[in-house]
């Protein structure tokens, strides 16, 4: 029987020490002062080849990693591009050729010049290759076939001519994107494998100029920086850069806590409050170019009635969400152009009100009805989709929620499919083209040609002659004139199209105090870590 | 077990003839499996409302680019052409390309599955060192409070939500009482400190001779892996308890403890002796069911295990990863099975 | 194999009513005598487990609260109230807090239980009569039929689980019934093991062979004479997987794959709240208490079930 006993305390002992017998590790209460480690969301990292990279997380470590022609001061946003790897530029006459001159002296990681050579080579393989983003650079009329005649190094200088003539402002602000990065052609070519142009070995390695270059990404655990010395704006303080994939804004807050990292980049606003009181921490912010929208697909009967879609931009509670779960995050906004884009508009003609939407409704006709909404598996969208869900009823409207995936949902609005769609929508590039040219702009609605790149095509919405006033803004010259035809597109956007944009982005991190200088990169660009101090 | 009622069958005269066949109905039966999970895993991959196309090009794409991309991933096939191309890769040990990590499947589980290893052998053992003795004492006080007490934790770790229970411990553990390191294998300047042998930190540092880092593995691995040990320590438990139960109202029992044997004698060495057979089985179905990865647990503690990999790859269809997973999953699920079939053959006198 | 309770009749006789004696007596007079007398012993054996019998109250109460819903709920469970988010438990009116858009959290809880029910009854139905169907007709009519059929049990059971019903709900869609199927796809292999097990050992019994002499079918011998015999071990199975269940479902509804908002599922509760839960613990700690408590409560009636119906455990 003493043995039971004893055999009894060894089990409780084990399970006790199951839990909590553990070597009390410690010592390493702070990050070394030249490194910076980020809590981040990193999975949708699947390339960071700069002419294929597209997703947020990516682009955050483009920037830092690859110089380009022009590109934007992180400390001073305001001030538009400005030169980079080209200290200078020319336009010609007819407005359609810009001459960039190299700066001199300039090494890629790999030790190699960077030269007008490279310049070249870059645009034009990220042409040919075709990937996601080319649109941005295929839009001034290049491609695989004239890319040659297009895009030419002679010594020093690149010139591109594009086919027609555009805002200067518009072809350099889609430079400054994470396609117009420079890389090091040598170094690239070296590892082509079956002319592809270096695709696959970039996917997973880097060859820039930037103020960083990569030592590993293992996908949805890590991606590591390295500074690179012969930056040319200096060596940057943080020697190693780590940004680590956790998925919980919880789990953020408690490793920032710990300080088992320096800066965690998706904390809920409740987290973000408790950063706000903690003496160690602060909570720093700046306003993104995402935009929250709603939109409802004009091949449902119901939606396709205006007044019907009108008297729904009046049953979201706005400001309700703004200041309850969304707080500090998302920020009322209803048109189509970020702020701090040529052509903002500050205008917010809707708001919550039952009874007018009641009204616009009772003369479209209609009264009370039952559609689908699909909406991906995020918490804050899910809860956007809740709350529209609950003041749709108010005016006798059933909204019924379908979440998938994110890929799934997609999948189905680019069909067509869906009733309503619930989504984010980040531009490409700083140019108000970026977005006129999805939200206001749709040639062909025919269900054949299949243009799903264009939001008013998935909602099979025909956006009519604002077609030809998205066309003639674009190749305005003239920088207010340009920026009063935006303006007014959006008014009338905001009136006529099934698009009710909703909120635009403020992210919030949470930091430690000491940390300095970290710019998010506004609504404009991705994450600068070359100024960061600690 | 897969392959037992097949063995059981295959007795033949000649020992080597019988062994030989039996080798053979082993393979065979792998790879009908085999064939059979990679069939069903396939179906699932294309009857997916995904569009594969999107999940590599995202949502801007063009209607060309599109196309190309479609074509390129031999889409525009017929279906069952497209299951035959990929057998035969993976025949060659080929699982493909992940689009999502940009590398080559089998890279990918490499990296993956030894983090999930060494949390599922490190909670297996766990569960075990404390769910047999918990077993074998309830067993053996059967009716008294401590079999209630032993059958209350067990149970209790049996209905716990292990999400939440991670997330708290998570809160305890680490972020009010400080004793445990946080998500993660390893702390951030222990990462990548000592040279991949096994893809198992634990076992590498210690190869390496690199103390800090094992210890500071061990802080990181110490709270997942007592949480997936707490849930089968609950399931062991409670068979241990059964097969003790079992074996202790045997006549052989009763004979030994009037031969005037002790009481650790009698249950330890004939009453337990008797239950290791059945005993291993569950332990390696319990073994079995944490390699495939515990999704939730690996969520939470940011373990980048092959239940996660799996699960991201298959929400964007990137279906080599997910087949190539599945199959190692499988494979390690079948495996573990035969194992414990050989070991029941080996060891319990009545099955030689 | 049959009710084991039937055989160790030594409860004390007593004078009350007759009734009791009647379900009591060595001696039925008929089946359906005998039949309710098993069934009466092996609750008399149930009753003298405490912890059983705590398992059964919890469940009763589940089952009472499931009906009475509408009369018990203080608040409606969907209506939302911004202004009054994330309230601590014991605010007035509010016994267990709201949640991030102002919902009563007692209140859903206690419509929550409607879907936990409805997920627990409808997976009991599903996945072990699969089972059963697969298991048995393998055993019996063994050969080819035994080898396909139990290739593809090998097969689903070594699929990984979460993946499985992950891949299904993402096929079919999201929601709670799918949810539900997707969990039962992945539960029946086991049940088919088993009753293919018990199938085995009954198929050689005398009792078989005779009805096999009187000319019966294989379809009548497998439905009116296997089934039957494998139904107490399958039940006790069930109960004890019935805790695993309810986790899968609290899973899939973690992940956003579950039953679909603002249906007030305790998986998707818990997933809702888990982000307050470092300054708002009971957002996402009474869901999962919820849970919890349900859980144990099968494992507790299990667990005594199978003391009563299953004493020598077949150790799958």
């Amino acid at each position: 029987m003493r043995h039971m006993k004893s055999l009894m305390m060894g089990a409780m002992f084990g399970l006790a020490g199951a839990v909590t017998t553990v070597p009390v590790m410690q010592a390493h209460a702070e990050t070394p002062p030249n490194m910076l480690v980020i809590a981040n969301r990193i999975d949708d990292i699947t390339t960071l080849d700069p002419a294929e990279s597209f997703e947020f997380a990516g682009s955050d470590v483009s920037r830092n990693v690859y110089g380009k022609l022009v590109n934007f001061d992180p400390l001073a946003m305001e001030k538009g591009y400005e030169p980079d790897i080209a200290e200078s530029w020319d336009v010609s006459e007819d407005g359609k050729t810009i001459t960039f001159t190299i700066r001199d002296g300039l090494k890629f990681h790999s030790g190699n010049p960077v030269t007008a050579e490279d310049a070249e080579f870059s645009l034009r393989r990220a042409v040919v290759l075709n990937k996601t983003p080319s649109f941005i650079l295929t839009q001034f009329g290049f491609s695989a076939d004239n890319v040659e005649q297009t895009i030419k190094a002679d010594g020093n200088k690149l010139s591109i001519t594009t086919d027609k003539k555009y805002a200067t402002s518009f072809v350099l602000n889609c430079l400054t994107s994470t396609i117009g990065g420079i890389v090091d052609k040598k170094t690239v070519m070296a590892n082509e494998k079956d002319g592809d142009m270096g695709n696959e070995w970039l996917k997973t390695n880097s060859a820039g100029s930037g103020a960083y270059k990569v030592v590993s990404w293992k996908p949805s655990d890590s991606v590591t920086l390295e500074a690179n010395p012969d930056f040319y704006k200096g060596e940057p303080a943080m020697k190693r850069v780590i940004v680590r994939h956790i998925q919980e804004s919880a789990t953020q807050r408690l490793l920032l806590e710990k300080g088992d990292v320096d800066v965690a980049r998706n904390l809920s606003p409740e987290d973000i409050a408790a950063v706000e009181s903690s003496d160690a921490l602060t909570v720093y912010e700046e306003l993104r170019g995402r935009l929250m929208y709603i939109s409802f697909n004009q091949k449902h009967p119901v939606f396709s009635n205006p007044k019907v879609v009108e008297a729904m931009k009046y049953l979201i509670d706005y400001e309700g969400m703004q200041n309850s779960f969304l707080k500090g995050q998302w920020t009322v906004h209803q048109a189509f152009l970020p702020r701090t884009y040529l052509g903002e508009i500050d205008d917010k003609p809707f708001s919550m009100d039952v009874e007018k939407a009641k009204a616009l409704l009772k003369e479209a006709g209609v009264d009370g009805f039952e559609f689908e909404a699909g909406v991906r598996e995020a918490q804050e969208r899910v809860e956007i989709a809740q709350s529209l869900q609950n003041t749709f009823s108010q005016a006798g409207i059933k909204m019924n929620i379908t979440i998938g995936t994110g890929k799934q949902i997609l999948t189905r609005y680019r069909a067509r499919e869906l009733d309503m769609y619930l989504g984010a929508w980040g531009p490409d590039y700083p140019d108000p083209q970026t977005n006129a040219g999805t939200f206001a702009y749709n040639p062909d609605n025919s269900d054949e040609i299949k243009a799903t790149g264009f939001l008013a095509y998935r909602n099979a919405w025909d956006p009519g002659d604002m077609n030809a006033k998205v066309d003639a803004a674009v190749v305005e010259g003239d920088t207010d004139k340009r920026r009063s035809m935006y303006e007014d597109l959006q008014r009338e956007h905001q009136q006529k199209s099934p698009f009710a944009v909703m909120f635009q982005k403020i992210e919030q991190v949470g930091l430690k105090k000491t940390i300095k200088n970290l710019r998010l990169g506004s609504a404009i660009t991705a994450v600068s870590y070359w100024p960061v101090t600690k | 077990m897969t392959a037992q009622s097949d063995i059981d069958k295959g007795r033949q005269p000649s020992a080597l003839v019988e062994s030989l066949v039996r080798a053979a109905k082993i393979l065979g039966s792998i790879a009908v499996t085999m064939l059979g999970l990679l069939f069903v895993t396939f179906v699932i991959g294309r009857v997916m409302p995904i569009d594969p196309v999107i999940s590599v090009l995202g949502e801007r794409a063009s209607r060309e680019a599109y196309e190309a991309t479609r074509i390129a991933m031999g889409l525009d096939k017929p279906l069952i052409v497209q299951f035959f191309v990929y057998i035969g890769d993976v025949i060659q040990g080929d699982f493909g390309q992940s689009r999502l990590t940009a590398r080559p499947v089998a890279d990918d589980i490499a990296r993956v599955f030894p983090a999930t290893l060494e949390l599922a052998t490190l909670g297996t053992l766990l569960g075990v060192v404390v769910g047999v003795p918990l077993g074998v004492l309830a067993a053996v006080k059967r009716g008294t409070w401590i079999d209630q007490v032993a059958r209350v934790v067990a149970l209790i770790g049996y209905s716990m939500p292990i999400f939440w229970l991670g997330l708290v411990g998570l809160l305890v553990f680490y972020g009010i009482l400080g004793w445990v390191g946080g998500p993660g294998r390893v702390g951030i300047f222990y990462v990548d400190l000592v040279p991949s042998v096994t893809g198992m930190i634990l076992v590498d540092s210690a190869l390496d001779g690199q103390w800090d880092v094992f210890w500071n593995a061990v802080s990181h691995i110490i709270l997942p892996a007592s949480l997936l040990g707490y849930y089968s320590l609950a399931y062991i438990s409670r068979m241990t308890r059964s097969f003790m139960l079992e074996q202790l109202s045997a006549e052989y029992i009763t004979t030994a403890r009037v031969k005037g044997m002790s009481e650790w004698t009698v249950v330890w060495r004939h009453a337990f002796g008797n239950i290791k057979v059945p005993l291993i089985t569950v332990i390696a179905l319990s073994y079995a069911g944490l390699l495939e990865g515990s999704v939730l647990t690996e969520i939470i503690f940011a373990w980048p295990g092959i239940g996660s990999y799996i699960t991201t790859a298959l929400l964007s269809a990137d279906m080599n990863a997910v087949l190539g997973g599945t199959v190692v999953v499988g494979l390690v699920f079948v495996c573990l099975n035969i194992f414990s079939d050989l070991l029941y053959k080996f060891f319990d006198p009545r099955a030689r | 194999m049959t009710n084991p309770a039937a055989s160790r009749n030594q409860m004390p006789e007593s004078d009350k009513p007759s009734l009791r004696r009647w379900l009591l007596t060595d001696t039925p007079a008929s089946r359906r005598q005998a039949r309710l007398a098993s069934l009466y012993q092996g609750w008399l054996t149930l009753k003298s487990n405490k912890l059983t019998m705590i398992g059964f109250g919890i469940l009763v109460t589940l089952v009472l609260v499931a009906i009475l819903a509408p009369w018990l709920a203080p608040h409606d469970p969907f209506a939302q109230d911004l202004g009054n988010r994330l309230k601590p438990l014991w605010t007035d009116g509010f016994l267990l807090g709201t949640d991030s858009l102002g919902r009563d959290i007692l209140s859903r809880l206690i419509y929550g239980s409607r879907i936990t029910l409805y997920i627990v009854i409808l997976v009991a139905l599903i996945a072990p009569v699969v089972g059963l169907f697969v298991g048995t007709v393998a055993g019996y009519v063994g050969g080819w039929a035994d080898m396909i059929l139990m290739r593809i049990t090998d097969i689903f059971l070594a699929f990984p689980r979460l993946v499985l019903a992950l891949a299904f709900v993402a096929a079919l869609g999201a929601g709670i019934e799918n949810a539900v199927l997707a969990i039962a796809l992945t539960a029946w292999p086991p049940y088919a093991r088993i009753a293919r097990a018990e199938t085995l050992t009954i198929r050689q019994s005398d009792y078989i062979h005779a009805v096999k002499l009187q000319g019966a079918g294989a379809l009548r011998i497998i439905t009116r004479h296997i089934w039957p015999l494998c139904i107490s071990s399958l039940i006790v199975r069930v109960t004890l997987d019935m805790a695993g269940i309810i986790l899968a479902a609290a899973g899939l509804g973690f992940l956003g794959l579950g039953a679909q908002p603002p249906s007030p599922e305790w998986g998707a509760m818990i997933s809702e709240g888990r982000k307050f839960i470092l300054d708002h613990w009971w957002i996402a700690t009474m869901p999962g208490l919820a849970i919890f408590t349900v859980s144990l409560a099968f494992n507790l009636l299990g667990d005594g079930l199978r003391d009563v119906l299953d004493p020598k455990d077949s150790g799958e």
